[in-house]
C-alpha cells in the first residue's frame, strides 16, 4: 500500500506542486514560443511528454550501466534519438504541427525539464517511478502551456482551439470543429499578446499568480533556480570550484 | 555585401533571438543581474555559435549526400557538446586570460538552445556557408544586445519598491517584456532600408 501511495505521489507531484514551468521555471523558450496558438501548445506538451517519458523509462533502466562520468553525453543521446522519433512521426501524421513548431520540435532536445528529469530523477529512481514522474511532468508542462496559450489565443487572435482540425485529423479525418471565435475580440484582437512581449508579459502575471497561491499554501517564491535544478549542474565547472551559483553572479 | 548586412541586421535588431525568437531565455533569466556577466556570457554565446555553424555546414552536407538528413538533430547536439568541451579544453590550456573570462560560462551553454537554434535556422532558411557564419555571428551579437540591455534594466529594478506578488521574477518577465516592446519598434528597418 505504502509502495502505491508513493507512486501515486510521484504522478501528482508533477500537475501542480512542483509544476515545472510555473514551479520549476523550466523549459521557458518552448512555453513562450509555441503558446501564440492552443492547437501548437496542446500538440508541443504531447510531443515533450512522450520524449520525456520514453527517455525517462531508458535512463532509469540503464542507470546502473552508465557511467558517471559520461551520464551527461548519454542522457543527450538517448533524448536527442527519441526527440528524432517523435520528429519524424510528426512530420509523417501531422504536418500542419510540424511547420507550426518549425525549429522548435527539435530543439525538444535542449529543453531543460528533460535533461533535468534525468538527472535529477531517472538516473536515481526505478523505472516504474522514473515512468510516472516523466509523465506526470509531461502533462504538468502541457498544462501550464495550455493555460498559458489559452490566454494569448483568446486576447490576442479572438479564437480559442483554432487549427485543432489538424491535430484531430490524426484520429479522423471527417473532424469539421476548428474551435470557437470570441465575439467582440475576432474582430478586434489585441495583437500585442500573440507577439513576443505580450509572451513575456503574460508568462510574468501567471507566475505571480502561482506565487500568490504558493505562499496562501506556505510554500516559497518560484524562482530561476540555482543549481538544484540546473542539468548542467554536475558537470559544471563552478561547482568544481566550490561555488555556487550565487557567489558567480555576485 | 547587401545581402549579409540585412542578414546580420535583421538578427540583430528585427529578429532578435532572444526578444523575438525566445531562443536562450534561460541564461537570459538567469545571468542577467550584473552587465560584466552578461557580457560575458553573451561572449562565449557568440564564440560557441560562430564556432558551431562553422563546424556543422561541412558535416551538414555530408549528411545530405548520404540521405540522413533525419540524423540532423542527433548529430549537432553531439557536436555543439564535443565543440563545448574541446573549446573549454583548449582555452583552459592555451589562452587563460579568455578562459577566465569566458570559461565558466561554457559548461552552460551545450543546452542553450540558441546555439543548436541557430545552426537549425540555419539549415531550414537554405543559408549558403557565408549566409549562415553571418547570421550566426548577427544572432549572437543580438543575443549581447539584449543581454547587456536587459541587465542594465535589472541593476535598475534592484531598487524600486515593487508589490509584493511581482517581485523576483514575475517582475523580471514584465521589464523582458517592455524590452521586447521597444525591440518591435525596429519591425519593417531592414527591409525599408534595403528596398
Amino acid at each position: 500500500m505504502a509502495e502505491k501511495k508513493t507512486l501515486g505521489k510521484e504522478f501528482t507531484k508533477g500537475l501542480i506542486a512542483e509544476n515545472p514551468v510555473f514551479r520549476l521555471v523550466l523549459g521557458t523558450c518552448p512555453t513562450l514560443a509555441v503558446s501564440t496558438s492552443v492547437a501548437s501548445a496542446i500538440g508541443m506538451g504531447i510531443a515533450a511528454t512522450a520524449v520525456l517519458v520514453c527517455s525517462n523509462i531508458v535512463i532509469s533502466a540503464l542507470r546502473k550501466v552508465i557511467p558517471q562520468k559520461v551520464r551527461i553525453p548519454a542522457y543527450i543521446v538517448i533524448i536527442a534519438s527519441f526527440v528524432t522519433i517523435i520528429q519524424l512521426m510528426v512530420k509523417a501524421f501531422v504536418p500542419a504541427l510540424d511547420s507550426a513548431l518549425g525549429v522548435y520540435l527539435p530543439l525538444i532536445v535542449v529543453n531543460c525539464i528533460i535533461l533535468g528529469r534525468a538527472e535529477a530523477f531517472a538516473s536515481k529512481n526505478a523505472v516504474l517511478a522514473s515512468a510516472l514522474d516523466g509523465l506526470g511532468m509531461g502533462i504538468g508542462f502541457t498544462a501550464a502551456l495550455f493555460l498559458m496559450s489559452t490566454v494569448r489565443e483568446i486576447l490576442g487572435s479572438g479564437t480559442f482551439l483554432s487549427g485543432i482540425k489538424d491535430l484531430l485529423a490524426v484520429f479522423s479525418s471527417d473532424i469539421t470543429f476548428n474551435g470557437f471565435k470570441i465575439p467582440f475580440l475576432s474582430e478586434n484582437p489585441l495583437t500585442i499578446f500573440v507577439l513576443a512581449p505580450g509572451g513575456f508579459f503574460v508568462f510574468g502575471i501567471l507566475i505571480a499568480l502561482s506565487n500568490k497561491l504558493a505562499e496562501r499554501n506556505g510554500k516559497p517564491k518560484a524562482e530561476i533556480n540555482g543549481c538544484d535544478t540546473c542539468p548542467m549542474a554536475a558537470n559544471c565547472a563552478l561547482i568544481a570550484d566550490g561555488k555556487t551559483c550565487e557567489e558567480v553572479d555576485a | 555585401m547587401k545581402i549579409a548586412l540585412s542578414l546580420l541586421l535583421t538578427a540583430i535588431l528585427t529578429n532578435n533571438f532572444i526578444l523575438s525568437k525566445f531562443l536562450g531565455i534561460c541564461p537570459f533569466l538567469g545571468v542577467s543581474k550584473k552587465v560584466q556577466t552578461a557580457a560575458g556570457m553573451s561572449g562565449a554565446v557568440i564564440f560557441v555559435m560562430v564556432l558551431a555553424t562553422a563546424v556543422t555546414y561541412p558535416i551538414n552536407l555530408l549528411l545530405r549526400a548520404n540521405n540522413m538528413e533525419y540524423l540532423q538533430t542527433i548529430v549537432f547536439i553531439l557536436v555543439i557538446a564535443a565543440l563545448v568541451q574541446l573549446v573549454e579544453i583548449v582555452l583552459k590550456k592555451y589562452m587563460v586570460s579568455l578562459y577566465n573570462a569566458l570559461g565558466i560560462y561554457l559548461p552552460l551553454i551545450t543546452t542553450n538552445c540558441a546555439v543548436l537554434g541557430v545552426v537549425l535556422l540555419n539549415i531550414d532558411n537554405g543559408y549558403n556557408f557565408w549566409q549562415s557564419m553571418v547570421y550566426s555571428l548577427g544572432g549572437g551579437i543580438g543575443f549581447l544586445v539584449a543581454m547587456v540591455m536587459f541587465a542594465g534594466v535589472r541593476e535598475r529594478l534592484e531598487g524600486c519598491d515593487i508589490p509584493k506578488s511581482l517581485q523576483g521574477l514575475p517582475i523580471t518577465l514584465v521589464s523582458a517584456s517592455l524590452v521586447s516592446m521597444s525591440f518591435l519598434g525596429f519591425a519593417g528597418l531592414v527591409d525599408n532600408m534595403f528596398a
